[in-house]
């Protein structure tokens, strides 16, 4: 089960990986994410989205960065290893149909989950404006992919690497005021996800963005996902991944990101990450 | 007051010693007096996460089996929602005979190894029992869970449990969704009537809330793994990581997949909130994340799990059921100094039961009866951690739907009490997830399917579902109980196919 089949660093700390898991490859759709559980008793459970996937394959493709224990663990596997548990494919779909026109806006490894919802926004007709961001040239992924997909690509670095130097909310806020986008798509990092929304706020554009906040189970039965949107308690496993970025409560948001912290810290130190 | 299990044993076997060889008359069984559950000391056992209830010895069980007073019209049995033959299986017990004992259990239940742990028996078997009824207190019932304990623990001990006998192949293929108490007990049933049977599990481990719910100290794991290992050795496949709805929908299993029946006991899946301010700071967890945290994922074994888990020196456990009670003596084995159980009626109308609640006040948790949290209070800056909880007396009014009298809260009452956790414990609602993928299939206002009550069969013909998603939050055997009443359902209804 869940053999790995392919496996490719893409950066210092990113790695690709494909492996055999026919039903999710089947079930999935642009925006869900899997849960791992590397086996044993003792490994913890961790979501990630889906980065690709092939129905005629039967595989399932994550890009994922290794930061903690279990990613570093799972980064350690191998072409011929298998993955112990793999549940998903979790969360709704995102709305994917005709918009119109449709930026999709990734940072981070947040490009790889931005992918397949770029590439049906694209088969559904819609026009398409992409725009990564990446702290450097060496950290940037999925570019090829990803224009393949889009009408136009931007490409930020915050250093001035590659492409435009800068954050991608600046290339956001243009495109808005210029083009008048239907829909936004935002998927990365959590502060970065909080700025675009703030960006695409005053024009009053429809913006999603795709939480990835504590899980436990992914199917709605702990409640550790728990977030906060127009006043209401929302279950990203659930009722999401996406949501309005404009009903988010960020900061609680990223709070709650920082639930465990200091525990993961010691535990890091114990296992000797760093 | 606390006796060590030696001294427990010591005084059965006097009592075993005294009526060797007699036959005992109602009056002698009068005399013995209920046999106290062995247990470790409660300062010992708050420092680890073995079980409580150490469980009767030989002497204690033969002892407790004596008071038995064999009444031939079983009111024991009519309390049980298996009906189990108390009588018969006590009569064995009371004999020594443990083997045939538990083939008396057996023939209604499956599982008594764990229902004799979490069963409420008090509401239950022993609620009817003569004895009870003759001494005016249901303390002092035959305990009659306690000796289904040992007789399902013995033979699983000496290795001595029959495994049932599986018919000839029927050419049926029946898939479970759900590993949970309801769903083991159906596919028990459907299995032994020859069918092909799949169980689907989202989680990683099997067991359902037995696993990821019910705390270690009060249902080892190790039971859980041997139930669930009695039904592959019958032949039922246990698929994990399944999740049904996703991973495949009800509609693929039966059109694509070729099952010809289906039963649904996924429980009740989703952890209720308060909707009170300050419910999604930092510090605040369902009794779903804490347990599961602790149990399914083992964080309370710092070293080793992965897993974290927050760090609190003062807990507020919000709520009054069982799950209350095992959050609170979780939070207190993780090292917990204060916790207290917030409840809004008193501890009469508590539904937790009485023995977990008198184990959770041995172990130091306090009770604030009475009282109804209305904010939880968190720090004003970027971590968001919860620093206390601003709670509102009440006093008991007049009785609500449910009979029980209803808490009014008494204005100017508020006062906030300091804490840094808090776990919320006041139910589950059902699980969206078959109903979002599955709309023709029928639910009520709360997102409990509705079944006929005789078949418990939904509104998809085929489709059968029974346990907490039917029921609301309610108990293991209960949820056993269902799941054997759909299998019996599923088997008439696979004849006439």
């Amino acid at each position: 089960m869940n053999k790995i089949l392919e496996k490719t660093q893409l950066s210092a700390e990113v790695f690709r990986m494909t492996f055999e898991a026919p039903e999710i490859a089947q079930s999935r759709r642009a925006g869900q994410f899997i849960i791992i559980q590397l086996g044993g008793d003792y490994n913890e459970r961790f979501p990630l989205t889906i980065a690709d996937a092939s129905v005629e394959k039967g595989t399932v493709t994550i890009i994922f960065q290794a930061v903690g224990e279990s990613t570093h663990r799972l980064a350690s596997l191998n072409v011929g290893d298998s993955l112990a548990n793999v549940l998903g494919p979790l969360g709704n779909p995102s709305d994917t149909h005709k918009w119109g026109k449709v930026v999709c806006v990734g940072g981070g490894v947040g490009i790889a989950a931005l992918h397949p919802i770029a590439q049906e926004m694209h088969w559904h007709g819609n026009q398409v404006k992409t725009i990564i961001g990446a702290r450097t040239k060496d950290l940037l992924i999925m570019e090829k992919e990803l224009a393949a997909v889009s009408d136009e690509l931007i490409v930020c670095t915050d250093d001035g690497s590659y492409g435009r130097q800068g954050l991608v909310t600046a290339p956001l806020d243009e495109i808005c005021k210029e083009w008048k986008p239907d829909c936004v798509i935002i998927v990365g990092p959590p502060v970065m996800m909080k700025f675009a929304s703030l960006a695409t706020k005053p024009y009053g554009i429809k913006t999603f963005v795709s939480l990835n906040t504590i899980m436990v189970d992914g199917t709605g039965m702990c409640g550790g996902c728990r977030c906060t949107v127009g006043g209401e308690t929302k279950f990203v496993c659930v009722d999401g991944p996406d949501f309005d970025g404009h009903q988010v409560d960020w900061n609680n948001m990223l709070a709650r990101l920082g639930e465990f912290k200091a525990q993961e810290k010691d535990h890091r130190c114990r296992i000797g990450l760093n | 007051m606390y006796k060590n299990p030696a001294t427990l044993d010591h005084e059965a076997r006097a009592i075993v010693d005294a009526y060797a060889g007699k036959s005992l008359s109602p009056k002698d069984k009068a005399t013995i007096p209920v046999q106290d559950m062995p247990s470790q000391r409660s300062d010992r056992r708050i420092h680890n996460m073995e079980e409580v209830a150490l469980g009767y010895t030989e002497n204690e069980v033969r002892a407790e089996a004596m008071r038995c007073l064999q009444c031939k019209n079983k009111p024991c049995t009519e309390g049980c929602p298996v009906s189990i033959d108390i009588p018969a299986f006590i009569a064995e017990a009371a004999k020594g005979h443990y083997e045939d004992a538990l083939s008396v259990i057996n023939k209604s239940s499956l599982l008594p190894a764990i229902c004799g742990r979490v069963c409420p028996q008090e509401n239950q078997c022993q609620k009817f029992c003569t004895v009870g009824k003759i001494n005016k207190s249901v303390d002092k019932s035959v305990a009659i869970g306690r000796i289904e304990r040992y007789v399902a623990d013995w033979c699983r001990d000496f290795d001595v449990e029959p495994i049932p006998e599986v018919a000839a192949p029927s050419g049926k293929k029946v898939c479970v969704v759900g590993t949970g108490p309801a769903s083991i007990s159906a596919a028990a049933d459907l299995r032994k009537a020859g069918h092909a049977v799949v169980m689907f599990e989202a989680l990683h481990k099997a067991g359902g809330v037995l696993s990821y719910g019910i705390p270690e100290f009060r249902l080892p794991k190790k039971i859980v793994a041997h139930e669930l290992e009695k039904l592959v050795k019958m032949g039922v496949k246990v698929e994990l990581n399944y999740l049904v709805g996703r991973t495949r929908t009800l509609r693929q299993l039966m059109d694509e997949d070729g099952y010809d029946a289906i039963f649904i006991g996924t429980g009740a899946g989703l952890p209720k909130f308060m909707h009170i301010p300050g419910e999604n700071a930092v510090g605040v967890f369902s009794a779903n994340e804490y347990l599961t945290r602790a149990n399914l994922m083992k964080a309370y074994d710092v070293q080793n799990a992965a897993t974290p888990m927050y760090p609190a020196k003062r807990v507020a456990v919000f709520g009054g059921g069982n799950v209350a009670m095992d959050s609170a003596r979780m939070a207190r084995r993780l090292g917990a100094d204060v916790v207290d159980v917030i409840y809004r009626r008193t501890e009469e109308e508590m539904p937790a039961r009485k023995e977990e609640v008198a184990h959770a006040k041995e172990e130091g948790i306090t009770f604030r009866f009475l009282h109804n949290p209305v904010a939880v209070e968190y720090t004003q800056d970027k971590f968001q951690k919860v620093t206390g909880v601003r709670m509102i007396r009440c006093e008991l009014g007049e009785p609500d739907a449910s009979g029980r009298r209803s808490p009014v809260e008494i204005p100017g009452s508020e006062e906030t009490v300091p804490y840094d956790a808090v776990i919320v414990a006041i139910g589950n609602s059902s699980n969206p997830l078959i109903k979002s993928t599955t709309p023709e299939i029928e639910t009520n206002k709360r997102g409990n399917f509705i079944v006929n009550e005789e078949t418990l069969e939904t509104s998809i013909p085929g489709v059968f579902a029974g346990g907490d998603i039917v029921l609301g939050a309610a108990t293991v055997i209960l949820a056993m109980g269902q799941g054997r009443k759909a299998a019996k359902a599923i088997n008439a209804y696979l004849a006439t196919k």
